[in-house]
């Protein structure tokens, strides 16, 4: 009847629009924007290692943030690179075979490659990566053997090729430029190892394994003595105690590491963990272990920062980008720090050239 | 009888469903297809280059670098206090002046206004008190970071009383516009034609479209009848200066569409802006891009610009 199609057709309008309304909703719930939801991860155990999974998906292929070199055609780069060859610095990345495509990659992507020379240290050999085999077994009661190892094969294949030995993890980030700048101020036949200096255990504190840590040619040298004569064994794995416990036996001084305003340079995390106030929580081992009196907010960190740990792939070409491009155009920087003076000299008559900014800085000191 | 009724409604809900998928696929697909074109249609702003500037001399610098003074206004709705607070604490530091508009709470607004008419009383505001007191006027969704000096160099060599309305770019249909996450630039001859437009007539003051225009094409929509276009901007190697995600993500994104093993960098050295990020991020960033640095590494830059004063995380 006329009525009933009457009704039946004004029921299919609004079923049709009850139905595209709907429709449209979840459409717009399905392909809206995901937030960015980042795990919030305390790691409870200052020696504790690290969580291979923190829920992202792995990252593939690599970037590379100097291709395009027009951008820096107004870089003036001389004080780095004479730093470079002043300033030899041997790196060994502590790997293994499951992380040499996970985390290694993404280190020889990006810092690993302003190192005077780099050895990627895993319990077994790869020749493609390259990698060292330590040959020891993998795990977290492996990683003082590896250290012990991991420092024989370098003082057995490369002692002489740099004056400084630096140990990384593969999730440190670290900036090359920033620790030559901290070691010009020492002599590498001094027995002295830099790093984030924790006091507890040891008397004159020790290094944070995770944040990375630096040995001069001699602290390398007094290490692998040590372990010929048995002033040092493997006496626990708990590799940055135990090195530190060490050291302090064959008298090799745990040095300051701090930039010239006391702000620290290694950091055992990543920035936002430093810089956000309230962070890390005041029962946190942290507060009780950091030698110096730590710090948190703006002042935790030098502009100069060395190292960041527990640092995941997609963070380090974000450091990689943050250090070495981006930057803020004709910022005049608060913290001008200098060169020791005999560097300078002899820069000068290196760089005979006209360079305002060579004779600018050193004569002043800001301090923020 | 019922059952019949209820067949045809079912059938309704059935046709209303796949109408809107339809529409919608057939939407995204354009907005792709676009997306990808777009490249190749739009005016692009450059970065000045260095060879405009030889033999100046620094006090003549530093009185360049004074002369672009830039407004700059954050315009969103925030429960959040904290989330304010930590964008006066970090890079609006950096603009010649800067003003929060909090649409929960300002004075300003009803709480019926719609976005595009809480942005026009923005716009109509700013350019009653400022308009004559500064050259170029930023506005900012709360979750933006910029590098205002970045910012400044880009503009350093444009005109200000010519209309110059920039950001990132994107289209629908005809119009081109500036998205709003990846901030907007108005000079100062933009604003003075968009208000005076919006004082005149109510041609653009109120919504008239079936669609809803969201509140940044509307502003360009406005702007185009007073001939003033969206452009974009870009580094010499022709990456985006204005970006509407977090760095992150850009690094990530690059990664996944360039199958590469190796992929450039996806981010510009002189990028002005990042969206989409949290209270934390802006602190970070603020380390970041204003102090974390390498040593040994100087730049010969044309303009010099000063850290602001009474700060610590600059």
């Amino acid at each position: 009847m006329a009525s009933k199609s009457w009704l039946n057709f004004l029921t299919f309008l609004c079923g049709s629009a009850i139905g595209f309304v709907l429709c449209s909703q979840l459409l717009s719930i399905l392909l809206g924007e995901q937030k960015d939801i980042q795990p919030n991860i305390l790691h409870n155990d200052p020696h504790g290692r690290h969580s291979d999974d923190n829920g992202q998906s792995p990252l593939e292929g690599q970037m590379n943030f100097d291709a395009d070199v027009s951008q820096h055609k107004d870089e003036n780069t001389d004080i780095a690179e004479y730093l470079y060859q002043k300033v030899k610095i041997l790196c060994w990345v502590m790997t293994g075979p499951q992380n040499l495509e996970k985390k290694a990659k993404h280190v020889k992507a990006t810092w690993a490659q302003r190192c005077n020379k780099v050895l990627f240290m895993s319990s077994e050999e790869n020749k493609d990566f390259p990698a060292v085999g330590l040959k020891t077994r993998e795990g977290r009661d492996q990683l003082y053997w590896k250290t012990i190892k991991a420092f024989q094969y370098v003082h057995e294949h490369y002692l002489e090729d740099a004056d400084w030995f630096m140990k990384a993890d593969d999730d440190t980030y670290v900036i090359l430029d920033n620790l030559r700048w901290l070691l010009s101020k020492y002599n590498p036949e001094e027995p002295i190892y830099f790093g984030r200096r924790f006091k507890p255990y040891v008397k004159q504190g020790y290094m944070s394994g995770g944040a990375g840590y630096v040995l001069s040619k001699e602290a390398l040298k007094r290490f692998v003595n040590a372990f010929k004569t048995d002033e040092c064994t493997h006496s626990s794995s708990i590799e940055d105690l135990a090195l530190g416990r060490c050291m302090e036996i064959i008298n090799v001084e745990a040095g300051d590491s701090r930039d010239t305003t006391g702000k620290e340079t290694f950091h055992p995390f990543v920035p936002e963990h430093h810089l956000i106030k309230g962070y890390l929580p005041k029962t946190f081992w942290y507060w009780n272990y950091n030698y110096y009196p730590p710090v948190e907010g703006p002042g935790c960190c030098s502009d100069l920062a060395v190292s960041f740990h527990y640092v995941d792939p997609t963070t380090m070409y974000e450091l990689e980008y943050l250090v070495y491009h981006l930057r803020p155009y004709g910022y005049l920087y608060r913290y001008q720090p200098a060169l020791p003076e005999n560097m300078l000299k002899e820069i000068s008559q290196v760089y005979k050239h006209e360079d305002p900014k060579v004779k600018r800085e050193p004569s002043k000191e800001k301090h923020a | 009888m019922v059952s019949a009724t209820g067949v045809s409604f079912f059938n309704g809900m059935l046709v209303g469903s796949i109408c809107c998928v339809f529409i919608t696929m057939f939407g995204q697909i354009n907005m792709r297809h676009r997306g990808r074109t777009q490249d190749h249609e739009h005016h692009h702003l450059r970065l000045p280059n260095t060879k405009d500037f030889l033999n100046i001399s620094e006090a003549q610098r530093m009185e360049l670098s004074k002369n672009i003074r830039i407004y700059c206004i954050i315009l969103g709705e925030s429960n959040d206090e904290h989330y304010w607070a930590v964008l006066k604490e970090t890079w609006t530091k950096h603009c010649d002046k800067a003003e929060l508009y909090n649409t929960k709470n300002d004075n300003l607004f009803n709480k019926e206004n719609d976005k595009w008419t809480q942005m026009r009383k923005t716009y109509q505001h700013v350019f009653e008190k400022h308009g004559d007191n500064y050259s170029w006027f930023f506005l900012a969704h709360p979750t933006t970071f910029a590098v205002i000096e970045n910012l400044k160099y880009l503009l350093f060599t444009k005109d200000a009383s010519q209309p110059f309305y920039l950001g990132h770019i994107a289209t629908s249909g005809d119009l081109k516009y500036v998205t709003m996450k990846g901030g907007t630039v108005l000079s100062m001859e933009a604003l003075k034609r968009l208000n005076s437009f919006l004082n005149k007539t109510k041609k653009c003051a109120e919504q008239r479209a079936f669609w809803e225009l969201s509140a940044d094409m509307q502003l360009a929509v406005c702007l185009k009848y007073v001939g003033v276009l969206a452009e974009n901007a870009e580094d010499s190697e022709g990456r985006a200066i204005f970006n509407t995600k977090p760095i992150a993500h850009l690094i990530r994104e690059t990664m996944s569409n360039n199958r590469q093993p190796v992929v450039e960098g996806c981010c510009s050295d002189m990028a002005v802006t990042f969206s989409g990020l949290t209270p934390q991020k802006m602190t970070v960033m603020m380390y970041g891009v204003y102090r974390l640095r390498a040593f040994g590494h100087y730049f010969n830059d044309t303009l010099i610009f000063l850290p602001p004063n009474g700060s610590e995380n600059d």
